[in-house]
């Protein structure tokens, strides 16, 4: 019995000593940004973080989730910086106090894909209303991602220009996965349905299956990506030097050039435009 | 269906290339893993063998509550982590979240119940079956526990590690209170589901099958460590 009490004493030591690595380092620094999938699965904060930790030794924690929950997060208190793509949000945010200011830092684009076969012929349509209008009307198969993040925002947004409710079709052809932008692009090439993404989460993409873009380029399809420090006023925590050097560096020449010269298959993902 | 053949080229790659980041990954899991299920099982015993052993009201509902709680859904007990450790929660001051000890918290919530119910069990049976026999030698419920929790220690070994095969499975809670912070709380399961998310599904598949090999490790080293015990101790 006693030869237990000791072996259970020394395992549990072992765990304590092993957990106490598993702890966050204590001498680093760091800040916490809250954004979206879309930033994080085209990689773009693997190519520009690293240079910016390189110059100013402060890294970055990104938690990459939907932009409504991003926005919750910071709303919390649980990020010091928000760099997300629904500027309706991000003002909304300023204005109830949370962030200090939004600033514009890159656009993309959202392109709508589909099936090869183009059950709806929106294929080359150039008016994404109109696309949308005709994919209710043919009632094709489109997967929505139904999760308030920023793309399904705007997906909502094109819709109401589109006239059409998918809402009332939803569990028919209207399908909500309630999920991130990569599973529900895995959910909409296995069942070839039509799909709202972003450009660059797109390319970056390993499991297309049979979908490819139908419609692009209407300008209601930009997509604008904003960065906002978390008000210290509401979360004292917040670590106001360091989130500003990263908001600096973001918006000036250097984190614009790391933006511009990020390429996915050799195509440009990002469009800096801070101060523009 | 080229994914599956894929994915154990992934896998194999994975293992052979000696990827530092997947050993990263790995380390956490199982730092994590272990951590949340030595303090459910400091726990879980004790409270499973006292409420096998001693009689009180409310303890039918207590049993099944217990019984109950073995299902927790990993995404709730993720949620009410967050809401606890968030900055806006009550323990918000200690700037917990995102850290792997929220890891270890939340993962310790899901698997305390596991081992306590199945420890129930356990020393039930047992005091069934020696309740006489310690009673007569003047070992009252209060005396029998730590007996009891040693003859049952082979099965007792079974309830732990079932806690952590549930603790190194699931990924709602972890993925919630971790946020899958490349370097910082990225674990196993959340490795998987970014991978997932980017539609890379032959390499989440092979991280998949290297998680496997891992659960497979660990309940292997535990299955000899039981068969050399038994054969020093009888």
């Amino acid at each position: 019995m006693k030869r237990l009490m000791t072996e259970m004493a020394m395992v549990l030591g072992a765990l304590v000593y092993a957990a106490h690595g598993a702890g966050p380092a204590a001498a680093e620094t760091f800040i916490t940004v809250a954004s979206t999938t879309s930033t994080q699965n085209s990689g773009l904060y693997d190519y520009i973080l690293p240079r910016f930790t390189t110059k100013t030794g402060i890294t970055v924690r990104v938690i990459a989730v939907g932009t409504g929950q991003a926005v919750r997060l910071a709303r919390n208190g649980d990020a010091d910086v928000l760099f997300v793509h629904h500027k309706a949000s991000e003002e909304k945010f300023v204005a109830d106090g949370f962030g200090i200011r939004r600033f514009d830092v890159m656009v993309n684009d959202f392109v709508l894909l589909g099936p090869e076969s183009d059950p709806a012929v929106v294929g080359g349509e150039e008016d994404i209303a109109e696309a949308l209008s005709k994919i209710a009307g043919a009632k094709a198969a489109f997967a929505s991602r139904g999760d308030d993040s920023g793309t399904h925002k705007k997906e909502l947004f094109l819709w109401k220009a589109s006239g059409a409710d998918p809402k009332a079709a939803s569990g028919s052809w209207y399908r909500e996965t309630g999920a991130g932008m990569g599973a529900t692009l895995n959910t909409a090439s296995a069942m070839n349905a039509y799909v709202l993404t972003d450009r660059a989460t797109w390319l970056k993409f390993s499991n297309k299956g049979a979908l490819k873009i139908l419609v692009e380029g209407d300008k209601r399809l930009f997509n604008h990506y904003g960065i906002i420090l978390v008000n210290p006023k509401r979360h004292p925590h917040v670590k106001v030097k360091e989130a500003q050097a990263f908001i600096d560096w973001v918006l000036g020449a250097e984190g614009q050039a790391a933006i511009g010269a990020y390429r996915i298959e050799g195509r440009q993902a990002f469009f800096p435009n801070a101060g523009r | 269906m080229t994914d599956f053949s894929d994915a154990f080229g992934a896998a194999l790659g994975l293992v052979l290339g000696f990827d530092a980041d997947l050993a990263e990954i790995v380390g956490l899991s199982l730092r994590v893993s272990f951590l949340a299920v030595a303090i459910a099982t400091a726990v879980g015993l004790p409270v499973g063998a006292a409420i096998a052993l001693y009689r009180f009201p409310g303890r039918a509902a207590l049993l099944v509550a217990m019984n109950a709680l073995m299902g927790l859904p990993p995404v709730v007990v993720g949620l009410i982590v967050y809401l606890t450790l968030s900055r806006a929660g009550p323990l918000g001051v200690f700037g917990l979240l995102f850290t792997p000890a929220a890891m270890i918290f939340a993962q310790m919530l899901l698997v305390t119940p596991i081992i306590a119910a199945l420890t129930r069990q356990v020393i039930e049976d047992l005091w069934v079956e020696y309740e006489e026999q310690l009673r007569s030698l003047g070992a009252g419920p209060g005396r029998a526990v730590p007996a009891l929790l040693w003859d049952g220690r082979y099965s007792l070994l079974t309830a732990v590690l079932a806690g952590f095969g549930r603790a190194s499975a699931e990924v709602g809670a972890v993925m919630i209170v971790g946020g899958n912070i490349d370097h910082v709380t990225r674990v196993m399961t959340t490795a998987i589901a970014l991978e997932v998310s980017k539609g890379d599904l032959a390499l989440a598949l092979g991280l998949g099958i290297v998680l496997m090999a891992l659960s497979l490790g660990v309940n292997g080293a535990a299955f000899a460590l039981k068969e050399a015990a038994e054969r020093r101790l009888g």
